[in-house]
């Protein structure tokens, strides 16, 4: 594992770099994640919502909107991290030079990508945490449970961080990202227990549906909200952990070889 | 006096291109040492194996007693480095990058702040101080990447290309820093495309070609050594002057639109032009870095 041995707490330089260029524009940056849960509350949960009558087990006690709260959080907290170390991370390392100007200092390339994915996973936090909020002010989420879900929200925003970094690593361009971002995404977005249970689906895709990360983060997310707890929360954590050191060991090695050469 | 880099056949390739082909050369402490050669010589390239941020292909590389493969932290800890292309932070004002830059370095920020103040003062970037990137102007993005690289008050700095695009009175600021920073002991490497700037400033230099060394040495001695004090040219000669010229047994060289010819005795070269061919339009003049540079590297025009 040479690669974990040029990692040290050096990473958070280029955390706090990020960090601070999100705080010079907070405005425009608490905006939209604030917004848009409204939006999905408002027209999927009391709109649509109202057309749903039970919901199957273990949910048979909650309202449509309640169990779509939940999958929203998981949803923002995907966009996050995914959004940042695609198209983000790739302005600073492409067009802006960012990653040479700081592999000029004592700053190793493993830490620079750490750094990045920290920040990645970061602003999962952020737009989770705020998300939560908004469910928790329309009453759709529960005490103690809904005090984890920030930390629901680092484990699934260090996932997709270093799946985007992969991405980022291997793009030519900045409009390829187009790519996993039709396929991997949105049939994540749409397929992972977000806006219906998966066992209304046949059991294949059940299966498929269970490999995708977003799934067990909605689970999660669900059942720190409403306090159905099960054992498949402590599965889907040992899962995310493992595709996220996969992942993240992937992506400083494409990342290097890109890079540094 | 103790060498800050020695360099034995090194060695950089890209794929089936070597960039860099086997060169030897040592700089010592406190030199401001240069490295010259035409568009894609390898400059940049040797700049990056020494700056430890592009691997080194083969040969040995040792910068500040430590070698370039293992103690790279320690190694970029030491160094200044001013890049070939900006590579400022567009998101940060001109005091911010300073700061951000000073944070990689783990400098505490208080010091880190004197130190930009005064930086900043220097390179006459004052009144830009909360001016985002974007809206300065192209020299004093030089200047402020010269700043930047002096945040961390390097024993070693590395210039690629640090006047180009700068202004007469900009580039004055660069050689008077550069002049300071020698005195206190700091070694420097710089690249220019300016002859002038390179006889000025560099204690010693070398003229790179295909990745290749051609020659190293003071700019004075190379001068000598390579072309002679002075030159004559002969301006838009006619037709037979460079059989005429030639039957004196001169060394020649014939550019675009003149000849040139090299010697260390230009008074009497002269005189005896003037004499075979009274009608001649001849100027003689000290031999240049320049001149030494367009000899090895070829005028255009090449016998
Ligand atoms: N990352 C790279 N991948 C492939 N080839 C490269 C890379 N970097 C440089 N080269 C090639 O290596 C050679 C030397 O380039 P280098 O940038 O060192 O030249 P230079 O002497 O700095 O030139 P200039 O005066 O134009 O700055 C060139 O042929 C260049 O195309
Ligand atoms: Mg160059």
């Amino acid at each position: 594992m040479s690669i974990l041995r040029n990692i040290s707490l050096r990473s958070l330089a280029v955390w706090s770099r990020n960090k601070d260029v999100f705080f010079l524009t907070w405005k425009t940056n608490f905006l939209p994640p604030f917004l848009e849960p409204i939006l999905y509350l408002l027209a999927m949960g009391f709109g649509f919502g109202v057309l749903v009558n039970v919901l199957p087990a273990p949910y048979e006690k909650f309202s449509y909107v309640q169990f779509l709260g939940p999958g929203l959080i998981a949803i923002s907290a995907m966009y996050g991290a995914f959004f940042e170390c695609t198209y983000g991370s790739f302005v600073r390392m492409h067009y802006q030079k960012t990653f040479d100007a700081i592999v000029a200092t004592p700053i190793s390339m493993e830490e620079v990508i750490t750094g990045e994915i920290l920040w990645g996973a970061t602003k999962s936090v952020i737009n989770g945490t705020i998300v939560t909020l908004v469910i928790f002010a329309f009453g759709l989420a529960t005490l103690p449970g809904v005090l984890f879900i920030p930390f629901i929200a680092l484990l699934a925003g260090l996932a997709f961080a270093a799946i985007a970094m992969i991405f980022t690593a291997l793009v030519p361009n900045i409009d390829s990202f187009n790519y996993p971002f039709f396929l991997l995404i949105t049939p994540m977005f749409l397929f992972s227990g977000t806006f219906f249970p998966l066992t209304v689906l046949p059991v294949a895709a059940q299966d498929v549906a269970l490999a995708f990360p977003l799934t067990h983060v909605a689970t999660m997310m669900r059942d720190f909200s409403l306090g159905t707890y099960s054992y498949a929360d402590l599965w889907g954590c040992i899962y995310l952990i493992a595709i996220t050191a996969v992942a993240f060991y992937a992506a400083i090695y494409l990342m290097k070889r890109r890079l540094v050469n | 006096m103790r060498d800050v880099i020695i360099a034995e056949r090194l060695t950089k390739k890209f794929e089936d291109l070597t960039a860099v082909d086997g060169i030897n050369f040592a700089i010592h402490e406190g030199e401001c040492f240069g490295f010259l050669g035409p568009n894609g010589a390898g400059k940049t390239t040797t700049i990056r194996m020494i700056q430890c941020v592009s691997p080194v292909t083969s040969g040995k590389l040792k910068v500040l007693d430590m070698d370039v493969n293992k103690d790279q932290r320690r190694i970029k800890a030491l160094l200044g480095v001013a890049p070939q292309e900006d590579n400022l932070d567009p998101d940060f004002t001109v005091f911010r990058n300073l700061m951000v830059h000073a944070r990689y370095f783990g400098i505490d920020k208080t010091v880190a702040e004197n130190k930009a103040r005064e930086l900043l003062e220097f390179m006459q970037l004052t009144e830009k101080s909360d001016v985002l990137i974007p809206k300065i102007s192209g020299g004093m993005k030089r200047r402020l990447v010269m700043a930047r690289a002096l945040i961390n008050d390097p024993k070693l700095l590395i210039l690629d290309e640090p006047t180009t695009g700068l202004d007469p009175q900009a580039r004055h600021l660069i050689w008077d820093k550069i002049n300071e920073l020698k005195k206190k002991g700091v070694t420097v490497i710089i690249t220019t495309h300016y002859m002038d700037e390179a006889q000025q400033l560099c204690d010693r230099l070398v003229i790179m070609e295909k990745g290749k060394i051609l020659v190293e040495g003071k700019p004075q001695d190379l001068i000598e050594s390579q072309v002679g004090r002075g030159i004559v040219e002969v301006v838009n000669p006619e037709q037979g002057v460079e059989e005429a010229l030639r039957s004196n047994g001169w060394a020649l060289e014939k550019g675009s639109d003149r000849i040139f010819v090299y010697t260390n005795d230009r008074r009497s070269v002269r005189e005896k032009i003037l004499k075979d061919l009274p009608s001649a339009n001849v100027i003689a003049r000290d031999a240049t870095l320049e001149d030494v540079f367009l000899r090895l590297t070829g005028r255009g025009l090449k016998e």
